[in-house]
């Protein structure tokens, strides 16, 4: 009796909670499958009739736009954000770690400020800065934007993790001769892979998933991104629920293909380093 | 070396940008489906006879559609024409945002209504293309036509079979309630204390909301979902709403829509708001000849004619209703033809907007609390009182200048003995090499990050009305922390905002954190099969957009069609109304993101047990210990460096979760359960743009994290890997 307690107890308290953790979700697939897309007070959330018809309306809409150009521009939106974040904050973090210099401590503790700041109040100045750049209505203005949101969280997660990466390799490379460049690029990130993984898939996410920052940028239905294409169907009076539900799925399908290649590399980058060492 | 690399890709952008420049008209607009296609059919029909305009029109979703355009159109990046509903034309006139139109001899080819909803100060301010109106629809199935009277409603209560509904609409939003106010013989504002929310005739129309209420004639608590549904199921006679509904009615159902009843205790005819939209031109616009010309034709009848035959819209050109026998002949079009004579055009000055909240206010205490009609109207104009409060009054800013001079003239002393001293000591070369790794990211975050936040901060010292701002020192912060309008302990106030932020944000760590370590625990222990498969499923809620799953949640939440009471009842038990009081509320938004964060606490969790050496649990297990002696002595404490810093972010994130708490419970009942950020956002944007309120709202709560994240990081450091 006891040792099948043991070994059945884990598996009923995950499986518990793994259906609590899809069933929101499962409701998504429901109203985007379902032909009238919308929620009625049947618990169950597998959909009695299904049509695709939500998914090709998607994909119908649009003049100038079609849904695979507004795709194609969150992929390059959300990519851009990621190279950046990473090179910058690898470099950053890099710095944070290894280096002693005058108002390093200044520095650090600005980027952590940066993460308190209430959003709310802030559009009308960035927008004022980015036209002033010349950086309004273009996909390198938005990236650069999502940017500055991920750049700190990447920097602080990367520089603890290097803080354990023990010194001995790079102190060998130095006796060997090797510049602060090439320690940097030739040991220092291969050792740090899981962690730029993680920080690799916030900054993605970041930038896939934001809506009102892109709406307001961007002046051009051929530079819209997902998000933006997909708030189009909330509208003053009513939303089309299943479109919208639709939407997202679509939305939400690299961001799993990529948590899914990721997955051994999260559950070790993201903290990993801060123990070992 | 990167820095360099981010420099190039700077100027890079910069060229790339200018592309966007270019000499064509452009058109914004929210329209989707049906109606989009008939603008495009118009602007087709004018591009054949004006060949050389070049046009571009561009859909934006409708929630950023009027921050968009604020935003742009002063610095020269808005459309030269917008569509837009008339109710913010006094704020963009105020501004300056809008070209009036001159030449105003065609006024009689528009219902008049729609003309005058575009008027401010006596100008004309945009052509009217459509109007927008409630009316009443009827389920041929369940009622042969729709009663005349409000005595006839109630009378049909008594006819009706048990389950159906005699009246169906979103009675919580003073959009629907109108009709009967305006029936009962209230005005608005007309120099009435209270805008006129508190005199006998509103009393009045709460009076018949509660009546209706209390008799059974309408549910309690009534979303757009809830009235299609019934509507479509037949449980619903009548269903008073907008053409928009038309596109929600299912296939099959047999229909009919009738003007609005009369107000029985008065004989007049229920009086719905009416919303025009209009065609605006921006006072920017470069090219507004020919953006007036655009103008003309799309609200012109040859282009009236093809949005209402193609886009189905109630088009507000008079001469298209006699052209056009598809209009004209439409039962459903016609029926709001015939409504139109007997609307309220919706005021158009930012007054307007102190209206919603008080009202809705009024109205869900008498649909979910039972109040009556005279507490409602109470608690309205005292809502009123709040949001009207006089701005603090206008300051000198001579002090202000000289203490911000101080402070500069102190930074820069500071920064200039810090360099002196830092090349004094050598370090100079040091601070270079510093800088070149980690210049990249300080400069993004400083230029992008701190130059706006400090441009918010100096709005704190201001007060916004229309477009003009005021001077108040420190007046906004005063009027916050006095709690100035409210009581102390009322939703509102500063304080009861802290004491919830403070509850949400304690219950959702201890919630993420305890949900997060106890599955990676489970997850983490030896030989577990399917560990892959549990990983991926648990990580779910944190890959799927959170916009959307939060507005599931809101719905899994409803009273009469959320899952939840549903289940509740599947176990015998009573539903819950969980919108109505403070902690069911609360609870439904904690739910929501407690689910959407304990996947990251468990990433972090399961990353940090993963990297605990096992022999140490071998050494334990040598000396004896049992399982709880392991972990606290094994466990706890390797796992500590790496929970403490995501403690620390979740914390912050947590404090300042704007989405959850918006569109989850939208602070209901009563903004009870607002918390700061979010009470920031409906000062900035709900509450007439007090834009420096909000900005002081955003300084407060900068202030208390900055004073935790001094506090946290001390207490952090004890925990720092050596």
């Amino acid at each position: 009796m006891n040792t099948l307690w043991r070994k059945f107890l884990p598996h009923f308290i995950l499986m518990i909670a793994s259906t609590v953790a899809i069933y929101p979700v499962a409701w998504v697939l429901k109203i985007a499958l379902s032909p009238v897309g919308g929620m009625d007070s049947d618990p169950n959330p597998i959909p009695s009739e299904v049509t695709l018809s939500h998914f090709l309306s998607l994909t119908s809409q649009g003049e100038g736009a079609s849904f695979g150009i507004q795709f194609m521009n969150s992929i390059l939106v959300a990519g851009a954000t990621t190279a950046i974040s990473i090179l910058v904050s690898c470099s950053a973090a890099y710095g944070f770690s290894r280096l002693r210099f005058p108002g390093r401590e200044v520095g650090l503790m600005g980027l952590m400020l940066t993460q308190i700041f209430p959003g709310v109040v802030m559009m009308v100045p960035l927008y004022i800065i980015l036209d002033n750049l010349g950086l309004l209505n273009s996909h390198v203005g938005l990236a650069l934007v999502y940017c500055t949101t991920a750049i700190p969280f990447c920097t602080w997660t990367l520089k603890g993790y290097l803080d354990t990466v023990p010194r001995e390799l790079e102190e060998a490379a130095v006796m060997d001769g090797a510049s602060r460049w090439v320690i940097f690029s030739q040991i220092v990130l291969p050792l740090a892979k899981p962690a730029i993984a993680v920080t690799a898939l916030f900054s993605f996410m970041t930038a896939w998933n934001e809506f009102v920052l892109a709406a307001t940028l961007l002046n051009d239905e051929r530079l819209f991104t997902l998000p933006v294409a997909l708030q189009r169907y909330v509208g003053e009076y009513q939303t089309d629920w299943g479109t919208f539900a639709a939407g997202a799925i679509v939305t939400s399908l690299p961001v799993m293909a990529l948590f899914y290649a990721l997955q051994k590399n999260l559950v070790g980058g993201l903290t990993a380093g801060a123990v070992k060492g | 070396m990167l820095s360099r690399i981010f420099l190039l890709c700077l100027v890079l952008t910069t060229g790339f940008s200018a592309l966007a420049e270019s000499s064509e008209l452009t058109l914004w607009h929210s329209y989707r489906g049906a109606e989009e296609e008939a603008l495009q059919k118009s602007v087709d029909v004018f591009n054949a006879s004006h060949g050389e305009v070049d046009i571009t029109l561009l859909s934006i979703p409708y929630e950023v559609m009027a921050s968009k355009l604020t935003t742009a159109i002063p610095r020269g990046h808005g459309p030269d024409l917008f569509i837009f509903a008339h109710e913010r034309v006094g704020d963009w006139t105020e501004s300056g945002l809008l070209e009036p139109i001159a030449d105003r001899t065609s006024d009689d080819t528009f219902f008049e209504a729609t003309v005058s909803s575009l008027e401010y100060d006596g100008s004309l301010m945009g052509l009217p293309l459509a109007f927008k109106s409630l009316a009443l629809f009827y389920n041929k199935d369940v009622i042969s036509s729709a009663p005349d009277t409000t005595d006839g409603i109630i009378r049909l209560s008594q006819l009706l079979p048990k389950g159906v509904y005699p009246l169906l609409y979103q009675a919580d939003s003073f959009y629907f309630h109108a009709p009967w106010f305006f029936g009962a013989g209230a005005r608005l504002f007309d120099g009435q204390p209270s805008g006129g929310l508190q005199s006998p005739e509103a009393i009045a129309s709460y009076e018949l909301l509660y009546r209706w209420r209390s008799d059974g004639i309408l549910p309690s608590e009534i979303s757009a979902s809830l009235v299609t549904n019934l509507f479509n199921q037949n449980q619903a006679a009548l269903v008073v709403n907008g053409p928009w509904f038309l596109g929600e009615i299912a296939e099959g159902v047999p229909f009919g829509v009738a003007p609005l009843p009369i107000v029985s205790a008065t004989g007049k005819r229920a009086t719905p708001f009416l919303t025009a939209e209009g065609i605006f031109i921006s006072a920017f616009s470069k090219r507004k000849n020919d953006a007036m010309q655009l103008a003309t034709f799309l609200a012109g009848e040859e282009s009236a004619v093809i949005r209402g035959e193609v886009g189905r819209q109630c088009v507000a050109n008079r001469k298209a209703w006699e052209i056009s026998t598809t209009l004209s002949e439409d039962p459903i079009l016609g029926a709001f033809r015939m409504q139109v004579e007997n609307t309220v055009p919706m005021n158009n000055s930012p007054e307007m907007r102190n209206i919603w909240e008080p009202t809705t206010v009024a109205l869900k205490k008498i649909l979910m609390g039972g109040a009556s009609s005279g507490d409602a109207a109470e608690a309205a104009s005292r809502r009123y009182a709040a949001i009207t409060r006089e701005p603090p009054a206008q300051t000198s800013p001579t002090a202000y200048f000289v203490i911000v001079g101080v402070l500069f003239t102190a930074l820069a002393l500071i920064a200039f003995r810090w360099l002196r001293n830092v090349t004094r000591n050598g370090e100079f070369g040091e601070l270079l090499t510093g800088l070149r790794w980690v210049g990249p990211a300080v400069l993004a975050t400083g230029v992008l990050v701190f130059v706006p936040f400090i441009a918010a901060l100096g709005l704190s010292f201001f007060s916004h009305s229309n477009g003009d701002y005021t001077f108040v020192g420190l007046g906004n912060f005063r009027s916050i922390v006095s709690a100035e309008g409210f009581g102390v302990f009322q939703p509102l106030s500063f304080y009861f905002a802290l004491a919830v932020t403070v509850l949400w944000t304690l219950v959702n760590i201890i919630l993420h954190v305890g949900i997060g370590l106890g599955l990676a625990l489970i997850l983490n222990s030896k030989g577990l099969r399917l560990k892959a498969m549990y990983r991926v499923l648990l990580i779910l809620p944190w890959a799927v957009p959170n916009y959307i799953t939060a507005l599931i949640w809101k719905g899994l939440f409803h009273r009469q069609l959320g899952a939840i009471n549903g289940f509740l009842e599947l176990l015998g038990m009573e539903s819950v109304s969980w919108f109505s009081s403070f902690w069911t509320a609360f609870v439904a938004n904690v739910s929501t993101n407690a689910w959407l964060g304990f996947p990251f606490m468990m990433v972090t969790c399961l990353g940090a047990l993963q990297a605990i050496p096992s022999d140490l649990y071998d050494a334990a297990d040598l000396d004896g210990a049992n399982g709880v002696q392991k972990f606290a002595h094994v466990t706890w404490p390797l796992l500590m460096p790496a929970l403490v810093p995501a403690i620390m972010l979740g914390i912050v994130w947590t404090f300042n979760q704007f989405n959850i708490v918006y569109l989850v419970s939208g602070g209901e009942p009563d903004n009870a359960t607002d918390i700061l950020i979010s009470e920031a956002y409906r000062w900035a944007f709900a509450r007439r743009e007090q834009y420096g309120y909000a900005a002081a709202y955003s300084a407060l709560i900068f202030i208390l994290l900055l004073g935790w994240s001094i506090f946290s990081t001390r207490f952090a450091k004890r925990f720092e890997t050596r």
